[in-house]
Formats: C-alpha cells, structure tokens, sequence
C-alpha cells in the first residue's frame, strides 16, 4: 500500500533527532510536526520570523501579529525567538537548520528541484523555498511518486523551472524512501506492501536497486 | 515638529511627496504586520505607476491589494503573490510586471540597499529562471548569482510602539520584512500603534532606531488574519 500523507509525515519524523532546528514546508511537511517523539526536543523555524513554533492557538489567544510561513495564526513554543526576514533567511542560506522537509512537483537524479512553477499555469512565486534549498545540506523532499496518471516524478532530468539546482539528496514518497548520488537513485526503503517492481515501474530516471530492499517500519 | 520628533498628525502629512512612478518598499508578511493605513492613503491620493517592493501584494480587499482595482501599481518584487484573484487577472493580461524574487533574497536586497551595499553574491537562485541575466561566480567551488540591492523613493513600515524620536519596537511576527524596509527608503514613514514619550523606551529593547525614521503616525488597525487556524480550547495542551 502506499503511504497515506500521515504515514509519509511520520516516517520524516524518524529522520528527526533531539536537539534539531527544522523548517518545515507547507503540506505534507507540515504534518511532521504531529509526530515529533514525546523523548526529543525539536525546534521549529518559520520563515518568516519565528524559531520555536507552537500549536495552533484557542480562540481566547489568537493573535493576528502571530503567523507561521503558511500565514495560519500560531503560538510560540517556550524558548521561542523572534527576527525580521533578513534574520531568519540568515539562519537558512547560512547552514544554521539542521534538517529542511519540502513538497516538489519533480526531483531529478542531479539532486534538481522543481517546485514552484508549472508554466501557462498560475505562477504564485517561489516564497522562501529556492533560499531553503540553496541554504540547507540536510532536505527531505516529500512528495507523491508519480502523478495521477502514472507520471513519474522521479526523473532524468526535471522538465518544470528549477527552484534549486543539484541540491537535493534524499527523498520520501508514498511508496519509497530514496537518496540521490553520483547521478543516480539510490533505492533505501520501500513503502509496506509495495513492491520493488512497482517502484520501478513509476521511477523514470536511473534506479540502482540493492539486493535487499527492506519495507519501512513504523 | 522640531529636532528629532517625527511624528506627524495626518495620513496626508504622511505620505506628503509620493508621486506617479515612485518606488516604494512595504513591510508585512501576507497580511500580517503591514502599514494598512499608510496602504489606504496611497489609495486615496490615486498615485499610479508605482513599483512595489514587498513579499506580497495582500488580497483583493484588504494591503496592497487594494492599489490593484484602479491601476496603481505597475510593477511588484515579491516573492509570492498567489492570494489574489484581480492581481492574478492583471498579471496574466500583461497588465502588471511581476518579478518574483526568493524571500531570503528580497529579505537581503532591503537590508543591503539601506546598508550601502549595491549588491551581495548568495547561491539562493543559481541554476534556475531567476539567474537569467545575472553574473555568476565561483567561490569555493560554489556557484553563485550577484544580486542588486533595493532602495525605494518611499518605505511604509508597520509598527507597534514608537517614541517620538521614531525608535521602533515591532511585535511577534509583524516583525517580518519591516526594520530591513526601515532602512531602504528615502523617505520612511512608519505607523504605529502607540506612540511613547522619548526615554520611555529601553535603548536596549529597541529593534530599529530612528536614525532610519523620517515621518510617524499613530493609527488603528484592523489586523486582519489571513489564515484563521484555532484548535478546541479543551485540548489545548500548552507548550
């Protein structure tokens, strides 16, 4: 079975470890966060000015001037921070995150990303994710493995503008989890029940295939 | 006003000198922290062509949306601008420039223009549209992309206490791009929420001085939220 959007989150979240800074993007990505371990200190970073990010708020603290990159209201998690733009992109493009998760409409076997724009349709702009790949070493990109149809989004080479080039090293689907090196796909982890066939099937680009590809446990 | 005060009592006064054609740089993030009524005056004088520098162009009805029914706005530098159904009309019928720039890069741009510096090499953009054009260089084995700073005619700031003299102290994530436009306008007026006796203020607490400060008003906000997101009050855990 493919991995359902919760199940994709909470295998992210075994990438986590206790005492790490991590942004996390909108959609899927966002969902780690319910799955941070009871045992592990994790702090959240908001592009747009925040480090120490909280749950959402009741309607008795709501706070118009206190909104995550999603621009959903927040609240702050004890020892949280506050910065201008400059600050927090600072914090990015200088390496200082220690684990960036990400949505993508294609991830190619260079470590390319494409993720903001689908020429002839709407463009609504890159926001902070060409800074988050350019800045991090350590990205998860999230995303379903093929489209509807059955297209891969797993490629040679990404066909949509790039939002980063040769940035990318490891990625998560529904259906396997995957490093990039040396120009190629490196098979890790296959989502339970699925089978290496299929994987293969919806992975255009190059797929090396260990002998022993074990199913993720959760 | 005298010396260093600089307050002013009215929008008019405030946005005295905006002309066809300026260049002006807002701060705020979505909705959250922008100089809504300093927005509303630029409105109200019926100023046009204007290229606008700020992350977003606010929706239909409310920020910097509000410029886009009667054509005022030219061109906008943000870095995403998807809320907006008459800005995407325009956008598409060729009618409004439109140069998407990554947040941490606009972010940069504003702080490097109000600190003298015309342009900064980062990595952010390398390999994708945004380079196009722009000269790349090697540094470390790295490529990068040279980007040129910002400066504006004018800056609207959202603040939420000043003292007369303009040091500003910003609240929560109204922070956002608001000190960095500070410092990249010509002219820079700032709104507040409250407007305190000089002294008042720590020096040490203070997140812009008012060095960067040309014109202060205090005003009332809507503070509209874009994005309501609340969980049950029972559930609530804390943090």
């Amino acid at each position: 079975m493919a991995l359902s959007r919760e199940q994709i989150a909470q295998r992210v979240a075994q990438e986590l470890q206790d005492g790490f800074y991590v942004n996390l993007g909108i959609g899927i990505p966002t969902l780690v966060a319910n799955f941070v371990p009871d045992n592990m200190d994790v702090m959240l970073q908001s592009e747009n000015g925040l480090l120490g990010m909280g749950q959402f708020p009741t309607e008795e603290t709501i706070d118009a001037d206190l909104i995550n990159a999603g621009k959903q209201t927040v609240t702050m998690a004890k020892g949280a921070s506050i910065f201008d733009s400059a600050e927090s992109f600072a914090m990015i493009r200088g390496g200082h995150v220690d684990l960036t998760v990400l949505g993508a409409f294609e991830v190619d076997a260079n470590g390319n990303i494409a993720s903001y724009m689908i020429p002839g349709k709407l463009i609504k702009g890159m926001g902070g994710a060409m800074d988050l790949v350019a800045g991090a070493d350590n990205i998860i990109v999230t995303m379903t493995h093929a489209s509807k149809h059955g297209v891969s989004k797993l490629l040679s080479n990404c066909t949509l503008p790039l939002t980063g080039k040769g940035c990318i090293k490891r990625v998560l689907t529904d259906l396997a989890f995957i490093e990039i090196k040396d120009g190629k796909f490196h098979l890790l982890e296959r989502a339970p029940g699925v089978s290496v066939a299929e994987i293969i099937k919806l992975t255009e680009g190059e797929l090396v295939i260990p002998v022993d590809v074990p199913e993720m446990q959760f | 006003m005298a010396g260093f005060d600089k307050v002013v009592t009215s929008y008019e006064e405030a946005m005295a000198g905006l002309e066809d054609n300026m260049t002006v740089i807002a701060g705020g993030f979505g909705l959250c922290g922008i100089p809504e009524n300093l927005i509303s005056e630029i409105k109200r004088k019926g100023i046009k062509g204007l290229t606008l520098v700020s992350n977003n162009c606010g929706v239909d009805d409310f920020g910097l949306g509000i410029l886009l029914p009667n054509r005022q706005i030219k061109k906008i530098v943000a870095s995403y601008v998807g809320e907006n159904a008459e800005f995407e009309r325009q956008m598409m019928a060729g009618e409004l420039e439109v140069e998407l720039t990554p947040q941490g890069t606009l972010a940069e741009k504003m702080r490097a223009g109000g600190a003298g510096i015309p342009a900064f090499f980062t990595a952010t953009g390398f390999g994708t549209p945004v380079a196009e054009g722009k000269e790349e260089r090697q540094f470390n084995g790295r490529d990068y992309i040279l980007e040129e700073s910002i400066t504006g005619d004018f800056a609207i700031v959202k603040a939420w206490k000043a003292d007369r003299y303009g040091n500003l102290v910003f609240r929560k994530t109204a922070r956002n791009f608001n000190p960095l436009a500070a410092t990249a306008g010509k002219i820079t007026v700032v709104e507040v929420e409250e407007i305190v006796e000089v002294g008042e203020l720590d020096p040490d607490q203070i997140h812009t001085p008012g060095i960067y400060v040309d014109r202060l008003i205090q005003g009332t906000f809507e503070k509209r939220i874009e994005q309501r997101t609340v969980q049950p009050s029972s559930t609530a855990a804390g943090e």
